[in-house]
């Protein structure tokens, strides 16, 4: 891992602190190499002098990753564009099992000998593991596929779309935002090409092409005689897709106490709708701490849902292999193979799933060449399954890998990473003013705010975009200063209503973090609004002077 | 090649800026050797090393300006990076913000950042390492999950104006976690030094095993507010995010600096009057480079007797309000006082004792009020004794109210400051004894 090539987009002035630091691999390179492409021959050519040079050393197994990794962002605030950076990562990964334990090493440097060389020290390196080694590594079985390639369904690539164009979008969403009353507004463009091609001794040659873009816009307003401000952050979700997610369509449209959007992005009508919604934040009446039934937009939910329920069922942390960084699970195997641990009520399906079109976790084969599918989670309310890979498989008395190895780069090692992990809707054809309507005491949450929860993924807060208090089944005024508390498996449990499939919509995270050295991961979790009866609701005002 | 000397790193800049047809260029030489080991369930999971250096330039044209890198140092290869970024340069909008290449500076001597010993560890050094974190885990029926990560680097500076800048540095971050094979206990420790002598896995795992063995089978006690000790990775945990003391967003009015009515807080009382707070790029614990893009470091108060006394401007803010510009820090020190944590446990009628903290994440920006979890060895005290173990706290507080509402101060411990392995830099952060620290709800996490 070369952390010294990440950039951090810092220095975007005071929104920086409320924009997450986004770690980038990657040089600095001209957007046009960015069109280009290395052919697939001698992506082939590579890959079988690491596997030969591996199997030469003693490797019992060897995979090798090829990537080409292009990120393109464009900053901009208010009136100014900030940074426009194009960025190229190229290189490769060889991983092995050799006396039973792991190995790996990684080369930019693409010549044959470097190749090997980075082929035999992944052999020594896992040779040198095996000292501390308890148990080898016991693999599921995977056939090869042969020569295969999977693209990402994308209308429009955005590395193909004018700079100009982008710019002029971003300078647009800031003046509708200031004209509405925003203070301040920070707007980007976040664009992802994954060039991966994956080679193993099993026989698989694989080429995939991945596509992320992910618009956002953070807003500032002040109220110069109290002195005290606001935000509001823009409704989009990262996506699995090209520039046509910016393409607006009013069938994408849901009309609420504020547009939603679905599938599509009008991002000049949120930010809009955002710098008036920051103003009304200020003049929003301060929340009263108790219980409320709470309508979460899947614009919220997706984060709790990713929280609570993606990451207490990666295996790799029930297992201990997290146990120093990002904890472990309460998702014990125990209550696995109990079959009736009530993990929420018999309404609650989770579905963790690698193939959804438009999400940022579809691809057609994980980093270790097992095709990808989708399996339950949560069936009925009860645990029924993990996330897994390869070596996991195992553990749960499965013959195959779920598909769930990822690597965030080719100098990356791929360990067990969350796919779409999403609630399906209800099944009772409710609408939102469905759930809405039989709350007498609730609030309606719509965007992703502050997020927290502890290293066993029992206890959680969260906070929201935007806060609507719901009083005898209709929508009373704005709230402000709402955080919720619970514990993930009474929280599951409180679900009362989910609205049907005409309300399901994608959330989703760039950045999700785990591993050391850390790695990040983009993942999608779906799902419609759902409603939670009786939850903790905190008051998060404070007084500095 | 991945460090290069004085010399070298001069010579390859000098070549890249003498390619320049733009108005002005800054170019960065930057490189290192790292490695690393990871282990859980008493295993080494992965292992590995990596070298890399790399060449970053940046033209202008005016207020036009564009970047390219590359990692090959022959003459067509550094021309060739400096023709690319010039291409940027010219397809780019103008940044009104755009300031021009630093000229040459004076700076103090350099710091003591690049240990011999820590440059020279070995793949066998990390094993043992590894070993010796694990083995006596085995012996307690414990199992470790650890990490060790040690660099060696470089980088270097020039530009168009004249300026050039060179500095290296060393340094080794361990973290372990040590778990009771039941579930019911665990202990964490950290340790984080420039200098690998003064690390020994074996000591620090020790005092994870007996946090495991001490934290089992915790109880529960209410939530509210406590008296608490904070050991220096807990204190820093909170510290680390209060001290971004940005001037622009203050002035702005966006900030927890910015004052009713307009301006800021610069030279007002924010925290208790005990509280001193600086950078200091010579201190010997935290020893950083003597400057930053360019601008010379030295050694300046953040909070003084508790009194806000500088901000950081960048050159752009910095041009704007007529100020000189702040060089971002390298290290944060804050001052302690005598007291061990034993001491402060015996002086304490009813408290908590927390060892770390985790999933911090800000709540609202305006308060700086921040949430997160105690983890891996709370306990709770009465009476001057450390009474049980309890379960982990939520907490919902702001560094500002905690800084306020301080107690005693107890001994400096270097962390790696922003938490995380590898962390956002160094830090000399004392124990600290504070007052009505806000625990919201109880987890069951262990």
């Amino acid at each position: 891992m070369k952390r010294r090539d990440f950039i951090y987009l810092t220095g975007m002035g005071a929104a920086a602190s409320m924009i997450p630091a986004i770690p980038v691999i990657g040089n600095p390179i001209d957007p046009a190499k960015a069109l280009e492409r290395v052919d697939v021959t001698l992506k082939k050519r590579m890959a079988d002098v690491a596997l030969n040079a591996a199997r030469s050393k003693g490797a019992t197994y060897t995979d090798v990753r090829i990537g080409r990794y292009l990120n393109q962002f464009v900053v901009t605030r208010e009136d100014k564009v900030q940074n426009i950076v194009n960025t190229e990562s190229y290189g490769m990964g060889v991983r092995v099992i050799a006396n039973g334990s792991w190995g790996f090493a990684a080369t930019d440097k693409t010549d044959n000998d470097s190749i090997a060389k980075a082929a035999e020290l992944a052999v020594a390196i896992a040779k040198e593991n095996s000292r501390l080694l308890t148990e080898p590594v016991r693999l599921a079985p995977q056939k090869g596929y042969g020569e295969v390639s999977w693209k990402a369904p994308i209308q429009k690539n955005a590395f193909e779309v004018p700079m100009k164009e982008k710019v002029d979008l971003l300078l647009g969403v800031n003046s509708a935002a200031m004209q509405s009353g925003a203070n301040y507004i920070t707007s980007l463009l976040f664009m992802v090409n994954e060039q991966k091609y994956f080679a193993s001794t099993d026989g698989s040659y694989i080429d995939q092409d991945i596509h992320r873009i992910w618009p956002a816009f953070f807003i500032t307003k002040i109220d110069a005689t109290t002195g005290k401000f606001e935000t509001r952050n823009s409704l989009s979700a990262p996506m699995g897709m090209g520039y046509e997610y910016l393409d607006v369509r009013p069938q994408d449209k849901i009309q609420s106490v504020t547009t939603l959007y679905k599938g599509r992005y009008d991002m000049l009508e949120d930010a809009k709708a955002g710098g008036a919604q920051a103003g009304e934040k200020l003049k929003a009446k301060s929340v009263e701490a108790g219980k409320y039934d709470l309508i979460l937009d899947p614009s919220h939910l997706w984060l709790t849902i990713h929280e609570s329920t993606g990451h207490p069922t990666e295996l790799d942390r029930v297992l201990g292999y997290e146990a120093n960084f990002a904890g472990t699970s309460f998702l014990t195997l125990d209550k696995w193979e109990s079959k009736k641990f009530n993990y929420g009520s018999k309404i609650v399906n989770i579905v963790a799933d690698k193939t959804q079109v438009g999400s940022l976790g579809a691809v057609g084969y994980d980093d270790e060449g097992v095709q990808c599918g989708q399996w339950d989670i949560i069936k009925d309310g009860i645990l029924v399954n993990y996330q897994t890979i390869r070596d996991q498989a195992h553990i749960l008395g499965l013959n195959a890998s779920q598909g769930c190895c990822y690597a965030d780069n080719w100098g990356s090692v791929q360990f067990q990473r969350m796919p779409n992990v999403s609630l399906q809707p209800g099944k009772d054809g409710k609408s939102v003013n469905d759930l809405i309507k039989d709350v007498e005491k609730g609030i309606y949450i719509i965007g992703d705010g502050s997020f927290s929860i502890d290293q066993q993924r029992y206890n959680f807060q969260f906070g929201g975009q935007l806060f609507y208090e719901i009083k005898n089944g209709k929508i009373a005024g704005m709230l402000k200063d709402v955080a919720y508390q619970a514990n993930s498996q009474e929280f599951w449990n409180s679900c009362t209503a989910i609205a049907d499939e005409r309300d399901y919509r994608l959330g989703g995270a760039f950045g999700d973090g785990k591993g050391q050295p850390p790695q990040s991961n983009a993942v999608s979790h779906g799902s419609s609004t759902a409603r939670f009866n009786g939850v903790n609701v905190i008051n998060t005002a404070r007084n500095i002077g | 090649m991945a460090i290069l000397s004085k010399e070298e790193a001069k010579k390859i800049l000098e070549k890249v800026v003498g390619f320049s047809k733009a108005d002005g260029i800054e170019a960065g030489l930057n490189g290192g050797d790292g490695g690393n080991i990871r282990y859980a369930r008493n295993s080494v999971s992965t292992a590995g090393e990596d070298s890399n250096v790399s060449l970053s330039v940046s033209v202008n044209f005016g207020k036009k300006s564009g970047a390219a890198s590359i990692n090959e140092f022959d003459d067509a290869s550094l021309e060739k990076v400096v023709r690319r970024a010039e291409e940027l340069a010219k397809l780019a909008p103008e940044n009104p913000e755009f300031m021009d290449p630093l000229g040459p500076q004076t700076y103090g001597p350099e710091a003591k950042t690049f240990i011999e010993s820590t440059a020279k560890i070995t793949p066998e050094y990390r094993a043992q390492a590894a070993a010796d974190s694990i083995n006596p885990a085995t012996k307690k029926d414990i199992t470790a999950a650890g990490y060790l990560e040690d660099n060696r680097g470089f980088n270097a500076q020039m530009n168009s104006k004249g300026l050039f800048t060179y500095n290296q540095a060393t340094g080794v971050n361990f973290t372990v976690t040590m778990r009771t094979n039941d579930g019911t206990g665990s202990g964490w420790v950290a340790r984080n030094f420039n200098d690998v002598s003064k690390l020994n896995t074996a000591e620090a795992s020790q005092i994870a095993i007996e946090k495991a063995l001490q934290s089992r089978n915790a109880k529960a006690i209410e939530p509210g507010k406590y008296t608490v000790i904070l050991e220096p990775n807990a204190a820093s945990d909170l510290l680390s995010l209060m001290l971004n003391f940005n001037a622009r967003q203050a002035d702005e009015g966006r900030s927890f600096l910015s004052k009713k009515g307009g301006g800021t807080k610069l030279g007002e009382k924010l925290v208790d009057e005990r509280v001193n707070i600086y950078t200091d790029p010579w201190n010997e614990e935290v020893p950083t480079a003597n400057q930053a893009g360019g601008l010379p470091r030295k050694r300046m108060d953040l909070i003084k007797g508790g009194v806000v006394s500088n901000l950081f401007y960048d050159r752009y803010w910095a041009q704007q309000k007529g100020v000189e510009p702040t060089p971002f820090p390298g290290n944060r020190i804050m001052e302690g006082g005598n007291a061990s944590i034993e001491d402060m446990i015996k002086d304490t009628k009813k408290g908590v004792l927390v060892t770390r903290f985790w999933y911090i994440r800000a709540v609202d920006p305006q308060t700086l009020l921040y949430t997160g979890l105690t983890r891996d060895g709370s306990f709770y005290i009465e009476n001057g004794k450390i009474k049980h173990p309890i379960k982990n706290f939520r907490f919902n507080e702001s560094p500002i109210i905690m800084l306020n509402n301080l107690e005693t101060l107890g001994k400096q411990m270097r962390v790696a400051s922003g938490g995380g392995p590898g962390g956002g830099g160094s830090a000399l952060i004392p124990a600290m004894k504070i007052r009505d620290f806000t625990f919201s709800s109880l987890s069951d996490a262990v």
